[in-house]
């Protein structure tokens, strides 16, 4: 796993206290509204996200930039390339 | 005259256009909204419908509405969903003393979890002082619960006031408008709420649906877990017939509503001021100007509330005594005796709700029967002999 600090994004989906596999899901939506090169921050609790996101990625052609761990939730970072 | 029912803060009956509107989604329209094919996946579509319809009815978003099987589990969710996701910041919640059980417990709920809970006393009216909630929030209050209209004496609480002062002081404010919604006009954005609850039972929907209104960005822990249906914040296939209902209750309610109001209102008054003319020793309950249009509670003096529904239920009149559940439980009610009512005097509750059904002639046939019944159960209540003979 990557990890980054004070990454700088240019939206948030706060996926905090939803349920698996929403974040799957959303941040398909939420990159259709960025343009090419932004930066989306998706924040979730769930574990399997740490995984999860990293692969989905790779499958859909996101580039997965890395995470940062807060005290309560995960901050997951994704540019959109295409 | 066969029977009146008004008892609609109880129950509603579901209207014509509303189970019309329900009818085909229980066959024709069966398919999961989960799936992905066409018989599945244009039910998503229907749902997101009754979304927008619920929504215009509060002034909110569409994607602020949560659907839930009723008003208490919208309560619940707003309740353990906030607090559950917020229980690092704080540990005391305030509630006022006359919220309904499913407030009230899910509050007590986690008195279990080391929380503290406040119960803000009310005036004789049932309304909360607003410089009282002033006074109660600490730095370590997560969230305050006043619901909107009260069930059992009509009272309508200052809302905005309550909410502005939480907002103020950075505290989730939520209200249970189970009462409210339907029957008089309920904004979100006026109410300056964060989380707001309603049902359709008061909306003239099917029994077994509700909703809950959630502020943009407030982080709700799901109560039920599952798949990701309410976008990830309640599990469970939908119950898209009692969806649609809600839906269908929430158009004909925004139509509907001036209308009315307009209606239990001037009967409401009828049947207020012909009990007052007709039996002496008797209070009317709750804040005589904001309450809800079609309520009516009363205190009889020298009679049992349970007593007087049983004579009334056989002369075909259905109205209620306290709430639906604490009446059940044979319990002087926690309202009346939050408004300072005597317990005495509290046994002798009666609550009559109307809805635009009611006619005339039933609120006529209601003080026809009433007195009859309530000079029948004095004659044989020593209570009432030994206050005669002083």
């Amino acid at each position: 796993m990557k990890f980054v600090e004070n990454f700088s994004a240019d939206d948030t989906l706060d996926l905090v206290c939803r349920m698996c596999p929403l974040h799957l899901l959303e941040p398909g939506e939420k990159l259709k509204c960025l343009k090419t090169g932004q930066v989306l921050e998706v924040l979730t609790d769930y574990d399997g996200a740490l995984e999860d996101i990293p692969e989905w990625c790779e499958k859909c052609g996101q580039e997965f930039m890395g995470m940062e761990e807060e005290e309560d939730y995960y901050k997951l970072y994704i540019r959109k390339t295409k | 005259m066969d029977s009146v029912y008004m008892d609609h803060a109880s129950a509603t009956p579901v209207r014509a256009p509303v189970i019309e509107a329900m009818m085909p989604y229980f066959d024709q329209h069966f398919g999961n909204p989960s799936t992905v094919y066409d018989i599945g996946s244009n039910i998503k579509n229907v749902i997101e419908e009754q979304r927008e319809k619920v929504a215009k009815l509060i002034g909110s978003k569409t994607e602020q509405i949560i659907f839930t099987s009723s008003g208490a589990e919208a309560n619940n969710l707003a309740i353990k969903g906030s607090v559950f996701a917020r229980q690092k910041k704080g540990t005391h919640i305030i509630i006022s003393a006359v919220e309904h059980h499913s407030v009230l417990n899910s509050a007590r709920f986690f008195e279990r979890m080391d929380f503290e809970v406040t119960l803000l006393p009310v005036d004789e009216y049932g309304l909360v002082a607003p410089e009282r909630l002033l006074d109660a929030i600490r730095p370590e209050t997560v969230l305050v619960s006043i619901m909107h209209g009260n069930n059992e004496i009509g009272t309508i609480e200052p809302i905005s006031e309550l909410s502005t002062i939480c907002k103020e002081k950075g505290v989730l404010f939520h209200t249970d408008a189970v009462a409210t919604v339907g029957n008089i006009p309920v904004d979100v954005n006026e109410l300056g709420v964060d989380m707001l609850s309603l049902s359709g039972i008061s909306l003239g929907a099917p029994k077994g649906i509700g909703a809950l209104y959630f502020r943009e960005k407030l982080r709700l822990m799901p109560l039920i877990h599952g798949g990701i249906q309410e976008r990830g914040r309640r599990g469970g296939t939908e119950n898209v017939p009692a969806i649609v209902g809600l839906g269908k209750a929430s158009e004909l309610a925004s139509e509907e509503l001036t209308d009315r109001i307009n209606h239990v209102q001037e009967l409401r008054g009828i049947l207020v001021a012909g009990i007052h003319e007709r039996i002496n020793n008797i209070i009317y309950t709750g804040h005589p100007e904001k309450r809800l249009p079609g309520h009516a509670s009363f205190c009889i003096e020298a009679i049992e509330g349970e007593a007087l529904i049983f004579m009334l239920n056989q002369e075909g009149i259905y109205a209620n005594t306290g709430s639906a559940c604490a009446s059940k439980a044979l319990k002087t009610s926690p309202v009346l005796v939050a408004i300072g009512i005597p317990p005495d005097l509290a046994q002798g509750s009666i609550v009559f709700t109307l809805n635009s059904s009611i006619t005339f002639e039933e609120v006529e046939y209601v003080l026809k029967k009433l007195p009859f019944a309530v000079e029948k159960l004095r004659s044989i209540s020593p209570v009432w002999r030994k206050k005669t003979a002083a």
